[in-house]
């Protein structure tokens, strides 16, 4: 018995990747094919150490490499059944041309992604390169603030996944190091009750039913393709319905809720800032400061980036004078940051007229400090007043 | 092992319809492979011919379960359902008493070049399924491209004849042996003209618990230049030149289960194609035959020893 399956079930210290090898042993999949990967390794070899203590039904496949962990997921999927994973970084990007397909067949494989710069040069530590470079790869994405929250995504992710209307794979992100491994306390519920709030597996057309063959993965050209994908599009608002119901009813089976996004000091906010991860805790402990000292200042935290909110971005910054879009990830030839593109994008949809300032922080775990948000707020009182950014993108922590 | 008879009798599980060329090797080995066993299969295929040919959307040829992923990953493919079926089966989800095979297909891009991790990883996971690789020596898919399962002086769009160079420079890859030491449980060569050969392996193949490999030299009339009603003759010119012998391995004993009473030159097999046509033109073409039997000989002569003989 490991040390982590003894304190189950009530308030517990855990590292980020010791909670959601938890939640992984309390939703016990069918399969779980995985690679290790910095700094995602000890999820997979914790896992490893339920199988071989009998403490779940999985059958564990150590594959040779990231790119067969995804195939042979979505084939497990494929087959009728449920299958975890997890991964970091160049982990990620072998699978890339895999995620597409897995999203295409509408399996709803469930991969936790502990968040890490991409290469090269090569580096282990956090930023979210990895999982923005695979935002139009067709999976949902959730962000986890905290080490609770990463593994109370986990969970949900699964009901999100599995929906009947959804179908879809789903990425539960969380910040490398700073999340995976830090010792939180968090609450690690009952094993009957998460088991409970997870269901079994419902089966959808699976290739182990042998009595009515299908032909899954076909060649489909101009002539079916594009309404394959069109059907596919359907996915994303059922998703974005799902999340918002599993995040209810996860708040009242457990007590702690969750949406799309969460508004921290929004209502009456002049200067909001928008950001994901882990970020978001000190972004809090920021905004709390400012107020004390009269700035009407708030936070939008994006729980889920796919499907991305758009309209719920606008309305929650709608009323605010001046906004900042924190980014931990380049986009390479790119105006501004991925973050900002999409929420300056859904703003000029909904017909607000706000003006926002980029921020690109943390890249390759550079440390971001509260004088760097007490910066990114000081910044908004001028951008209010000049009614556009001075510079496109403007960087955090950096020697220049 | 089944007879003809026997064999004819059985519903196949590639039906006809499919758009693969006239006399491609490709489902002639694969309705013979699949007709030897009477239990549920379930398919992956890499990408290639067999996938792009017998799925066309909204059509399939395929009466039995099958997946394509992608081309670099059929047996990761197969080790993920046979994954799913060894768990639900062990939790008592699928009938104890069931008894499905597994089979990966793939070209010999697939499985040479491209696919050769997955496929040494799941062998060396120890799955249990049966990996056969419909090796027509070049990536036909896209148009006769050179793989490292083509023959030295092939001229394939990638490896030209021209005035420089002869076609192909280098030897085959030797797979099979790379198969055999992984210490699986059974490797075998074999071509679609001898179907007794080939039927039999895989019989012996499903009777196995654990990884097996099948090699299967199979024409392409297209991407060789030789008439589609040749293929069986073709295939078997391989087995008679021994460029590509009729092999088995079997817990490592090797078994040549195919000698030609005498052994034919190699231009018995290169002379009927086109891809070869550029090596009897020429003094220079000469001298890539002569390297070729030589070759031939000595991969002859290794496995002759190798099986005791």
């Amino acid at each position: 018995m490991s040390e982590v399956a003894e304190v189950r079930g009530n308030r517990v210290a855990l590292e980020g990747n010791e909670a959601v090898a938890e939640a992984m042993r309390q939703i016990n999949p069918d399969v779980v094919a995985a690679y290790p990967i910095t700094p995602s390794t000890e999820i997979v070899q914790t896992f490893a150490q339920f199988v071989a203590d009998g403490e779940v039904d999985t059958n564990f496949v150590a594959v040779e490499s990231e790119h067969s962990a995804m195939s042979a997921c979505l084939a497990a999927a494929v087959a009728g059944g449920r299958v975890m994973n997890a991964t970091s970084a160049n982990g990620l990007a072998l699978m890339w041309e895999i995620l597409y397909i897995v999203s295409s067949l509408r399996q709803p494989v469930i991969l936790t992604v502990v968040n890490r710069a991409l290469s090269g040069n090569i580096n282990i530590h956090c930023d979210h390169s990895d999982t923005m470079g695979a935002r139009d790869a067709g999976w949902v994405q959730l962000y986890a603030e905290d080490v609770q929250e990463a593994y109370d995504n986990l969970i949900q992710a699964v009901c999100i996944g599995e929906n009947m209307d959804v179908r879809l794979p789903v990425m539960s992100c969380l910040d490398g190091f700073i999340l995976s491994h830090s010792y939180e306390l968090l609450t690690v519920e009952p094993d009957e009750e998460v088991q409970e709030f997870v269901g079994p597996y419902k089966p959808d057309n699976p290739m182990l039913d042998i009595e009515n063959p299908k032909t899954f993965g076909p060649l489909d050209l101009y002539d079916y393709y594009f309404e394959h994908k069109r059907s596919q599009m359907e996915a994303y608002p059922a998703a974005k319905q799902a999340i918002i119901d599993e995040g209810k009813r996860f708040g009242e089976a457990f007590g702690r809720e969750y949406g799309l996004l969460e508004e921290f000091m929004l209502d009456d906010a002049e200067f909001a800032v928008v950001a994901m991860g882990s970020t978001c805790g000190m972004i809090r402990d920021v905004v709390e400061d400012l107020r004390e000292k009269g700035v009407k200042a708030g936070m939008l935290k994006l729980r889920a980036f796919r499907p991305f909110p758009a309209e719920e971005v606008a309305a929650a910054l709608d009323g605010c004078g001046a906004i900042a879009v924190l980014d931990r990830a380049a986009s390479f030839g790119a105006h501004a940051g991925p973050l900002y593109a999409e929420v300056t994008s859904a703003l000029y949809s909904y017909g607000k007229q706000i003006p926002v300032n980029n921020y690109i922080y943390g890249l390759g775990g550079r440390e971001i400090l509260p004088d760097h948000l007490q910066q990114v707020y000081g910044d908004l009182q001028q951008l209010a007043d000049a009614g556009q950014p001075a510079e496109p993108v403007s960087f955090l922590g950096l020697r220049e | 092992m089944a007879n003809l008879k026997q064999l004819s009798h059985r519903e196949p599980k590639l039906t006809g319809g499919h758009r693969l060329c006239p006399g491609c090797g490709e489902p002639i080995a694969v309705r013979q492979v699949l007709m030897s066993t009477e239990d549920p299969v379930l398919v992956t295929n890499a990408t290639g011919c067999l996938e792009v040919s017998t799925t066309i959307f909204p059509y399939s040829a395929w009466n039995i379960p099958w997946l394509h992923i992608a081309f670099e990953n059929a047996a990761a493919a197969a080790s993920g359902v046979e994954a799913m079926y060894q768990s639900l089966k062990k939790q008592g989800k699928i009938d104890p008493d069931a008894n499905y095979r597994f089979v990966a297909f793939g070209g010999d891009g697939g499985t040479y070049d491209i696919g050769l991790q997955a496929l040494s990883g799941a062998v060396e996971r120890n799955h249990d399924f049966l990996y056969v690789c419909l090796n027509n020596e070049a990536y036909m898919n896209t148009g006769v491209q050179r793989s490292s399962a083509t023959l030295k002086g092939a001229h394939t769009t990638t490896s030209p004849a021209g005035e420089v160079i002869p076609g192909k420079t280098q030897n085959r890859k030797d797979l099979t042996e790379i198969m055999v030491a992984h210490d699986i449980p059974y490797v075998a060569q074999t071509i679609p003209g001898r179907w007794n050969d080939i039927t039999r392996k895989a019989e012996k193949a499903f009777s196995i618990e654990g990884p097996k490999f099948m090699n299967v030299l199979t024409p392409c009339p297209l991407g060789w230049g030789h008439e589609g009603g040749l293929t069986p003759e073709i295939s078997q010119l391989a087995a008679d030149t021994c460029i590509w012998p009729l092999y088995e391995v079997e817990y490592g004993e090797y078994k040549i289960n195919y000698k030609p009473k005498e052994k034919k030159p190699i231009e018995a097999f290169l002379e009927p194609q086109a891809r070869f046509r550029h090596l009897f033109r020429s003094d220079e073409g000469a001298e890539v035959r002569k390297a070729v039997q030589e070759w031939v000989d000595w991969k002859w002569e290794t496995l002759l020893k190798k099986a005791g003989e």
